[in-house]
């Protein structure tokens, strides 16, 4: 890449297209992947409004459900197959377009530029190729509700050898499941595009000072998690390619041999269904933590802010990260201790598992620790971060559970597992997607969204988010199996029926009250008041900015970083913040 | 398009690049991974002999290589004419090896070894093709850098594409080398 001169730089392209379709500008790539993020949110959530609907009322004959799914619900009668179809497409959605897709692709691609000084990503061309293939990727997925037998059926986990099989396996394990899979590959290279992105900016494009332990934490959360996206989504691709080969090519990596499927025996030979198991969870699980550190590092930034005090332990903070980005990568098997695997096996897993503990227990307390004794402002920012620390420690606890395979025994396939996993990797993550939208949107749009309106969304939420997934572990401690669509026909069930029936009255009540903070985005957006440069005295470069920044953001007039992300209440100081590029270098 | 100070985009292509074979190493080893594991599970594995032409490719591969490094060198040295002859070379070598492994393919087709015929083969076909899907990318790089080269377009300060395609190509003739390994040795064991 040729250098260039001040004198050449680029103005913002006036074309339409160029400034807001094909725009190479990583503020604009940043807002293309919120509101393709914010969609895929909508369309996840009103999926799982349908499943929880169709569990406390399974015989209800809903007319649009069978104008909508001819095939699916005759009659408007939901059937086993389209809830197995809504429940897979949940979980891809939500894991992939909404988890992976904001915190680390949407405000990462605004906001680290600006927190480092940098006039853009190191590759703005391939960011915008980045961001097109996602979108390609979330259309081809979305294609599957529409082609012969709908979307498939085999959870976001895609487990060979119903998802290796085709057709016969079930209506939307043809074509459905074949979408699915082209799906995954091609976020999986867009993933793979942006964390190169990302890697190399963060390591080659810091302005003058900016050490990496001056690093604000949000771009710690952000290289960790591109360092893990770089090794895990390659391993995923490689699944993909075997996955897809055995259900178009004949091939038999993951279809074992003798496998009868509706009263027909496969041809296929000696495949290992767990080879699929161990690719993808050696995948899935960094996953998680692809979901959930940006937003670590969000839950950082914003507690420092609105408690005015430095972050408690910000090396302590870096390792942690770096312990649980490498951890991550060693646990996958505590996804299979029912797989059969050897017991030794197990115990080494679950001791990694647990370890994990650690480095995420260094930071809840270093959390707890910034606010300690701090003067708070409980903005809605900072409501949301507090109730992700909340969250974070609520699921947690479970995974030390689920951790340990002699319990795992019982709890898996059960909704314990449902509740746990929706509250520290879903629910976690959406609170600070939630924290960090209120946060930046000011940066972002210019503009303020409303106080008001954001406290009544957070109060229904966090409240909602504990009454839907709290109770699921008492349905997974009374052994409530999940992925079943109609559990009501088994006598040891019946009685859990009322619990249900509150569980889903809260999850129509907690996604419906997200339709406030939709109305808050569009409405602060347009009519919001005026965002001065910096809203919440706060010390990072992107501040120091006007709102929205100017395009190539400080230009050639990049400042010289002094000191490091969260300097507040600095004695001496005249104001109670400090920058990270005002008064002397140290 | 960014405004970079002097000497940053060069350092942001080799980060970059870097940053990408990590990803391929990985991608592979999920591949080798799953060709053990594959291997071990059942009973039905068999190697896949590589047919003579094989070995000619990967002659091919290496002469490219050094082709490669050659030219590269003579560009640092502002040789540019070298450096022409060399990369022109090194391109056309690069177009022979894929289409050498287009025959190999068909060779292998023609003896009824197919991708389906058994794990052997099926990953043999995998990690060969995947291979040339990275090398023909690299080769893309090349022949752009070939058609500006001969434009003269190229020089001792402009010849930080050139590095970054010379480095991948050495690392997808490494690449190589393993898979034949892997294949040849380890396969047909």
């Amino acid at each position: 890449m040729a250098s260039r001169t001040e004198s050449q730089t680029p103005a913002r392209p006036k074309s339409f297209w160029l400034r807001y379709i094909f725009s190479t500008d990583h503020k604009m790539i940043g807002i293309q992947y919120f509101l393709l993020a914010v969609f895929a949110a909508f369309l996840g959530t009103a999926l799982s409004a349908l499943m929880r609907y169709h569990l406390v009322y399974p015989e209800a004959k809903v007319r649009w459900f069978g104008l909508l799914w001819p095939d699916g619900a005759p009659g408007g009668v939901m059937t086993p197959e389209l809830y197995l179809s809504l429940m897979t497409m949940h979980g891809t959605i939500m894991v992939f377009f909404v988890l992976t897709t904001v915190p680390q692709s949407g405000f990462g691609n605004y906001i680290l530029p600006l927190q480092i000084g940098a006039e853009d990503m190191a590759f703005p061309r391939l960011n915008m190729l980045s961001f097109w293939t996602t979108a390609l990727s979330f259309a081809v997925l979305c294609a599957a509700f529409f082609v012969e037998g709908g979307a498939p059926l085999g959870g976001w986990t895609a487990y060979a050898p119903l998802s290796a099989i085709g057709g016969i396996a079930g209506p939307g394990q043809g074509i459905g499941m074949t979408l699915w899979v082209v799906s995954i590959m091609l976020f999986s290279v867009a993933s793979l595009m942006g964390a190169i992105n990302f890697i190399t900016t963060l390591l080659d494009l810091r302005t003058r000072g900016m050490s990496l332990m001056r690093l604000p934490l949000t771009c710690w959360g952000w290289l960790v998690t591109a360092v893990i996206s770089l090794f895990a989504f390659a391993v995923l691709a490689a699944a993909g390619i075997l996955l897809l080969l055995d259900r178009e090519a004949g091939t038999s990596f993951f279809i074992p041999a003798g496998l009868i499927v509706s009263d027909r025996i496969l041809p296929n030979k000696g495949g290992s269904p767990l080879l699929f198991q161990h690719l993808f969870w050696f995948f899935g699980h960094p996953e998680v933590y692809i979901a959930i550190l940006p937003g670590m590092g969000v839950i950082s930034t914003v507690l420092s802010v609105f408690s005015r005090k430095p972050v408690f332990g910000y090396k302590a903070m870096v390792y942690a990260l770096l312990l649980i980005g490498m951890l991550g990568f060693l646990v996958w098997g505590h996804h299979m201790f029912t797989s059969g695997m050897s017991p030794y096996s197990a115990i080494a897993f679950s001791v990694l598992t647990l370890s994990i503990g650690v480095p995420s227990a260094i930071k809840t307390f270093n959390w707890l620790g910034t606010v300690w004794r701090g003067s708070l402002q409980l903005t809605t920012s900072m409501l949301f971060a507090l109730g992700f620390v909340s969250v974070f420690v609520a699921g947690g606890v479970t995974g030390m559970i689920l951790g340990q395979p002699v319990l795992d025994m019982y709890f898996h396939d059960t909704y314990f597992v449902v509740g746990h996993f929706h509250m520290i990797m879903g629910v976690a993550s959406v609170l600070a997607i939630f924290a960090g939208t209120f946060y930046w949107f000011p940066k972002m749009t210019g503009r303020m969204m409303s106080e008001t309106l954001g406290k009544i969304h957070f109060f229904i939420t966090f409240a909602g988010v504990y009454a839907i997934f709290m109770p699921m572990h008492l349905a997974g401690l009374a052994g409530n199996p999940r992925r079943y669509a109609d559990f009501a026909q088994f006598d040891f069930l019946r009685d859990l029926t009322s619990l249900h029936k509150f569980i889903t009255h809260a999850a129509l009540l907690t996604a419906a009250a997200q339709l406030l903070f939709l109305i808050n985005l569009v409405w602060s957006w347009r009519k919001g008041a005026k965002a001065p440069e910096n809203p919440w005295k706060a010390t990072t470069l992107e501040w120091a900015l006007p709102s929205p920044p100017p395009i190539h953001n400080f230009g050639h007039e990049s400042p010289e970083v002094v000191r490091g992300p969260c300097d507040f209440s600095v004695p001496g100081a005249p104001s109670d913040f400090l920058m990270q590029h005002e008064g002397e270098r140290k | 398009m960014s405004v970079m100070a002097a000497g940053t985009g060069r350092r942001v292509s080799f980060t970059g690049l870097y940053a990408f074979l990590a990803t391929v190493i990985m991608f592979f080893a999920a591949f080798t991974s799953a060709m053990v594991v594959r291997r071990g599970a059942s009973k039905d594995w068999k190697g896949t002999p590589a047919p003579a032409l094989l070995w000619v490719n990967t002659a091919v591969l290496a002469l490219g290589s050094a082709a490669v490094e050659k030219a590269r060198r003579d560009l640092r040295a502002a040789d540019r004419r070298k450096f022409n002859i060399g990369w022109t070379m090194a391109t056309l070598l690069g177009a022979l090896f894929i289409v050498g492994q287009i025959v190999v393919w068909r060779q292998l087709r023609q003896s009824g070894v197919y991708l389906n015929s058994h794990p052997g083969s099926a990953f043999f076909y995998v990690g060969t093709v995947a291979h040339a899907v990275h090398l023909a990318g690299g080769w893309i790089a090349m022949l752009y850098l070939n058609v500006r080269a001969l434009r003269l377009q190229l020089g001792p300060g402009r010849r930080t594409a050139v590095d970054v395609t010379a480095i991948y190509w050495h690392f997808l003739g490494l690449l190589w080398v393993y898979l034949l390994w892997l294949f040849q040795f380890w396969g047909n064991a």
